[in-house]
């Protein structure tokens, strides 16, 4: 995710390291474990690294807008805390995380409609750390991880490195497909296996912004009753509704049984607390604690107490319900530019909340290239690429309408929309098909890309 | 001496520059040399003439930094640098021009057609393509023109990918060349002042030979370096290699990428400023040579000062 500004400090004296030499890295090389060749592709890193640029619009990140959180409520909460309890906010804290933490995350938990055992929860730095310490517990190499397809990117590296094989299920505009789920038991069934988990954006998805429909949600907590599977519910998203009808979390469909549940407070808060949660059933939580102790002891002190003056002022929920408000409008802003902008093959989601829409571009674009492309018009998406384990995605690509206003979001949409058309009038050229009417040009087999593309354009994510 | 590190810009490769610029850095500070890392953008003049450097390190990939951009610059300031000159960096930089001149010096380098994307949109130049399958046969490699790493570079194994690997290579640039696939070992050869280092040889983990991402990451590709050739096939290589090099007028310092392939050597790109990172291919070969990565920047820095290669 880029950062874009650095506080200039100046630099103490220190001593850098002698480079190593290529014959150095060859020595450890030998020394690094095995879930450690498991990487990105270094090409996509080196772009992903152009988009963090000052000059480029950035529809990349996911970050939330931090920008009205109000300095003169932060500064007073943080004097307090300063005043009054220095000493126990600069200590270590329990692993587990205070109590008054939990007691705040069940008031989260609460306003959608959830009931936790606040034994049941333990604060983690940041919901992906949740996410990794749930694969610590649960994920052997070989083991099988299912998710969807496309899943949150950040969640791929995880699985990656503790050598998961990770299958993907396909969504569309009602979230994952569970009869595509059911198959895929089937197989492992077969195969004499079970997956460990099934992790789940089910509102509001990253990347795809789609949200499970209510069918498909008990559905889904049946099967993980009936097959005794675990489910990873992870919901930063839930409370960042613009429109439509809430629907149940997995967590309150199931009780707490099957469904694991992740949360943060980062996308309704801050990301930089790097403050999240996992509830879990007792046994399992047992192992998550021991890994949480060999991970980092403990979550941050300081920011536990930050969290705890804040929601003791009680306006958290009005501070979600200004995010909302920011949110639409920029949602709106970039759906009316899509319809402007992007060309008539083009499809995208229309989501009810969160912080992401999800574009599918015919099958000849290649997103990473058109980046390449567009980043010369100054302007940056995620290619759909970085959401697949499987190089599937290569024609969608994922925009972020929480981080820029709505100016930068209809200029950056308009950017990405020139550079679209110039390669759909290209292709026409190339081959003589008419742009209106795009037929794969390829006579072979169905192309993965176009497996990948049944998300509806209009947002019918939230109906039930 | 007081030298200005030039890295970052704007181009695709800005990541890896960065990482060239700071081991370029620390081994300029190592061997008592006073830096001033500079960040390629709108201020580069500015700083460059109120810095006075005695030199500049140019530690910048692709576009604005390898094309002669930021050389041309160097010279109206009248600042010594490190590596190629500006016509020779604007020649490496586009593949069709070295590819002409390799050809026109009579060094091997496969048979290919280059397209821009006026061709395509006004001439109607897709119907000419029909000609390419006797002209070059399948497979062919599609590449932007100008573009560093494998970015853009696609394998078009028949008739039915080319549209796409068009498209995809016309991202980078506006003009593209197809070139004919040729089968063979994966060789680069780094040549500093006149002199060629020890052959690096690119050896794919996966054995697919298509996969162009893989040749740069760590754990899919395996480099070798003095690659295993015989003693004609080293000589054939290396002589080619510095062919290449004098060609295109390289000074200071290149990388010229080769295929070993049944009947020779053929030359494919040379890199006017390959990169200096921990994994890059130059700092291996000088390693090779018995050189530190203190020696191999002292020597690029005294090759600067060579009126001979200014």
């Amino acid at each position: 995710m880029p950062i874009r500004h650095t506080i200039p400090m100046p630099r103490p004296p220190h001593r850098r390291r002698a480079h190593a030499r290529s014959s150095d890295l060859e020595r450890y090389a030998g020394l690094f474990a095995e879930r450690t060749q498991v990487m990105r592709s270094s090409a996509m890193r080196d772009l992903m690294a152009v988009t963090a640029r000052p000059d480029v619009i950035s529809l990349a990140g996911g970050l939330p807008d931090t920008s009205t959180f109000p300095p003169t409520a932060f500064a007073a909460q943080m004097t307090r805390i300063a005043q009054e309890s220095a000493a126990e906010a600069l200590q270590y804290g329990p692993t587990e995380g205070f109590r008054e933490t939990v007691d705040c995350i069940v008031e989260v938990m609460g306003a959608e409609g959830m009931l936790p055992d606040p034994e049941d929860v333990i604060v983690t730095t940041g919901g992906q750390q949740a996410i990794d310490l749930l694969c610590k517990a649960l994920v052997d190499p070989g083991d099988a991880v299912i998710c969807e397809a496309p899943t949150y990117p950040g969640a791929i590296p995880v699985f990656c490195s503790y050598q998961a094989e990770t299958i993907q299920i396909e969504c569309d505009g009602d979230g994952m497909r569970i009869d595509e789920l059911e198959l895929a038991l089937e197989r492992l069934d077969q195969e004499g296996r079970r997956p460990k988990f099934i992790y789940s954006v089910p509102t509001f998805q990253n990347p795809a912004g789609v949200t499970m429909s209510l069918e498909r949600r008990r559905r889904l907590v049946e099967l993980a009753r009936s097959r005794e599977l675990l489910v990873v519910e992870d919901n930063p998203y839930g409370l960042l509704r613009f429109g439509g009808e809430a629907l149940p979390p997995l967590y309150q469909l199931d009780g707490g049984d099957f469904v694991i549940y992740v949360g943060t407070f980062s996308k309704i808060l801050s990301p930089g607390i790097r403050l999240g949660w996992a509830v879990t059933p007792p046994p399992v939580m047992e192992k998550v604690v021991l890994g949480k102790q060999a991970a980092d002891l403990c979550t941050s002190t300081l920011t536990q107490y930050f969290v705890r003056e804040y929601f003791a002022e009680g306006n958290w929920r009005q501070y979600i319900e200004s995010l909302i408000e920011i949110y639409r409008g920029r949602r709106d802003a970039m759906v009316e530019a899509l319809e402007h902008y992007f060309p008539a093959q083009a499809t995208w989601t229309e989501p009810d909340g969160g912080l992401f829409i999800w574009a599918t571009l015919p099958p000849y674009i290649d997103t990473s290239d058109l980046l390449a492309k567009a980043l010369r018009e100054n302007v940056a998406f995620v290619p759909g690429q970085a959401a697949y384990v499987d190089g599937r995605g290569r024609n969608s690509m994922r925009l972020n309408f929480s981080a820029g206003d709505e100016g930068e979001i209809r200029e950056g949409i308009r950017r990405i929309g020139k550079t679209i058309a110039e390669q759909v009038e290209l292709y026409s050229a190339l081959t003589g098909e008419q742009p209106a009417a795009p037929v794969p040009s390829k006579p072979r087999e169905t192309s993965e890309a176009e497996n990948v593309l049944p998300f509806r354009k209009t947002g019918e994510g939230g109906g039930a | 001496m007081k030298v200005a590190v030039l890295k970052g810009g704007r181009s695709l490769e800005r990541g890896v520059s960065l990482r060239s610029g700071a081991r370029v850095e620390d081994a300029l500070g190592r061997l008592g040399h006073e830096v001033l890392p500079l960040e390629a953008d709108g201020d580069l003049v500015k700083r460059l003439t109120a810095g006075e450097p005695d030199v500049a390190f140019v530690a910048m990939h692709g576009m604005g930094g390898e094309d002669g951009t930021a050389q041309e610059l160097l010279e109206i300031l009248g600042i010594p640098f490190t590596g190629p000159g500006v016509a020779a960096c604007a020649r490496c930089i586009d593949k069709v021009m070295a590819k002409h001149e390799l050809r026109s010096s009579g060094i091997p380098t496969p048979d290919w057609f280059a397209f821009n994307e006026t061709a395509f949109r006004e001439l109607g130049a897709a119907d000419a393509l029909a000609g390419l399958e006797e002209r070059l046969g399948f497979p062919l490699v599609v590449k932007p023109s100008r573009g560093g790493s494998a970015l853009g570079v696609k394998f078009a194994e028949n008739w039915f990918d080319v549209p796409e690997a068009l498209i995809s290579a016309f991202s980078y640039d506006d003009r593209v060349l197809l070139e004919r696939f040729v089968d063979g070992r994966e060789l680069a050869v780094s040549v500093l002042g006149s002199e060629p280092l020890p052959i690096v040889e690119a050896i794919p983990n996966s054995g697919d030979s298509y996969d162009f991402e893989a040749r740069y990451e760590i754990g899919r590709t395996s480099f070798v370096c003095p690659a295993a050739l015989g003693k004609d096939e080293a000589a054939s290589v290396t002589e080619t290699a510095l062919a290449a090099y004098e060609a295109l007028g390289c000074s200071g310092f290149s990388r010229v990428d080769l295929i070993l392939a049944a009947d020779g050597p053929q030359v494919l790109e040379v890199n006017a400023i390959p990169g200096l990172t921990d994994t890059s291919l130059l700092p291996q070969a000088a390693e090779a040579a018995g050189m530190s990565f203190e020696q191999l920047v002292e020597r690029i820095l005294d090759l600067a000062l060579t009126p001979a290669n200014a």
